[in-house]
């Protein structure tokens, strides 16, 4: 097999130019997306028979708990590859993307919190699936905060990536802290291997806003990596280039 | 794949592992703390303490809610389907609670074995459904059961 690709992937300037023109449509088109899944579940999709409408705050709870741990996901990988192969564009990833990250795992707390005042009667419990879910915001915000502190780069690079590694036990226990201990946060609604326990009108506008916000992020994600690229590679040739031909 | 990369993702996978195995081996000595509540069956056969702040949870048995006219003092039964334990609350029940609804109380276990709950929360399963589709589904129960009813005493 060969591995040309895969090095070709992490050099940044081939990085910036190949995603310089799908950032904005990726960014559009999951805006688009998002805000059709939104008024579709929060408007048109049935009440529950139980929770009637404070249901639809799942619109929002189960897109950002999704991309929370996805973006968990994306960095303890791109960890492991700055570890193993050393590629440039690994740490500008990890950079770009915890800030987003940490945003969805705040969003999908705070949204879990309105929701569960009205439905069991508390904004926070100590139970498993919550707790994890708060460390992995404070995974987060320790990348973050370690990234930040760090003024030498290749230091901060090697750091950063080794919290990201460590962080990937944390994902296992979020998707299982339901099955293994007894917990106040129902099970898993959406599985593999068996239909989804809710009707089709409720989960189609939920995978909509799902692949909206994952489209939103992604796009998200490409704008902050090309600024980041920008300016670590300010005293290379192709980006004064760059910025000249932007006319500045 | 270079050799130098393959022995550091092998040294990279191996302290994941471990650090993995150490975690889990923590999780299952802590399993105790880490569970929120205890269930009936635990609570009958003398795993839960007494007089001690803990959380009891289970299903509501069906006609087992009984509420003081003059008071906010309730008191019903949960089960795990296996034993059941009463609990008394004094206080607003969420609007979630109904009998056979999961529920998760606060409170503590009085030596007569009744749990004193200073707070109740609702639980609700993983099953969303609209309102007329449960109402459906109820209708054909009882169209079934009926039909059944209608032809057993042909028997």
């Amino acid at each position: 097999m060969s591995w040309t690709w895969f090095h070709k992937l992490g050099s940044p300037k081939w990085f910036f130019h190949w995603s310089k023109s799908l950032a904005l449509p990726l960014f559009g088109f999951g805006c688009i997306c998002l805000l059709f899944g939104l008024v579709w579940g929060v408007a048109f999709a049935p009440e529950d028979y139980q929770q009637g409408n404070s249901f639809r705050i799942i619109y929002i709870h189960v897109p950002a708990a999704i991309l929370a741990q996805s973006c968990y996901l994306a960095l303890g990988l791109s960890g492991l590859v700055f570890l193993v192969w050393q590629m440039k564009i690994a740490p500008i990833f990890i950079k770009a993307v915890a800030p987003v990250g940490a945003v969805m795992a705040l969003m999908a707390l705070v949204s879990g919190a309105i929701w569960g005042k009205p439905t069991w009667g508390t904004w926070w419990v100590w139970d498993a699936r919550l707790t994890s879910v708060l460390v992995l915001f404070l995974l987060y915000m320790g990348i973050i905060a370690l990234q930040n502190s760090l003024n030498d780069v290749t230091l901060a690079n090697k750091a950063v990536a080794v919290i990201s590694v460590v962080g990937l036990i944390n994902l296992p226990i979020i998707k299982y802290s339901v099955e293994w201990w007894n917990t106040l946060h129902q099970g898993a609604t959406f599985t593999l291997t068996e239909k989804p326990a809710m009707p089709a009108e409720m989960w189609v506008p939920l995978l909509i806003s799902t692949i909206g916000l994952y489209c939103l992020v992604a796009g998200l994600a490409l704008w902050r990596m090309q600024t980041e690229i920008l300016i670590r590679e300010h005293r290379s040739n192709w980006v004064k280039q760059e910025v000249m031909k932007d006319g500045l | 794949m270079h050799p130098v990369r393959k022995k550091r993702l092998f040294v990279i996978m191996i302290i994941l592992v471990l650090l993995g195995s150490v975690v889990s081996l923590i999780m299952y000595a802590l399993q105790q703390n880490i569970n929120l509540f205890y269930s009936p069956s635990q609570i009958v056969t003398g795993e839960a303490p007494y007089n001690a702040n803990i959380r009891a949870g289970g299903m509501v048995v069906e006609g087992s809610v009984a509420r003081d006219p003059e008071t906010l003092a309730v008191s019903f039964e949960v089960t795990d389907f296996r034993h059941k334990v009463k609990i008394e609350f004094n206080g607003i029940l969420p609007d979630l609670f109904r009998e056979g609804q999961g529920i998760v109380a606060q409170g503590k276990l009085n030596s007569n074995g009744v749990f004193v709950a200073t707070q109740v929360l609702a639980k609700h399963d993983e099953k969303y459904m609209p309102p007329e589709v449960t109402e459906a589904l109820e209708n054909a129960q009882n169209t079934s059961l009926n039909n059944t009813s209608n032809i057993q005493p042909t028997y």
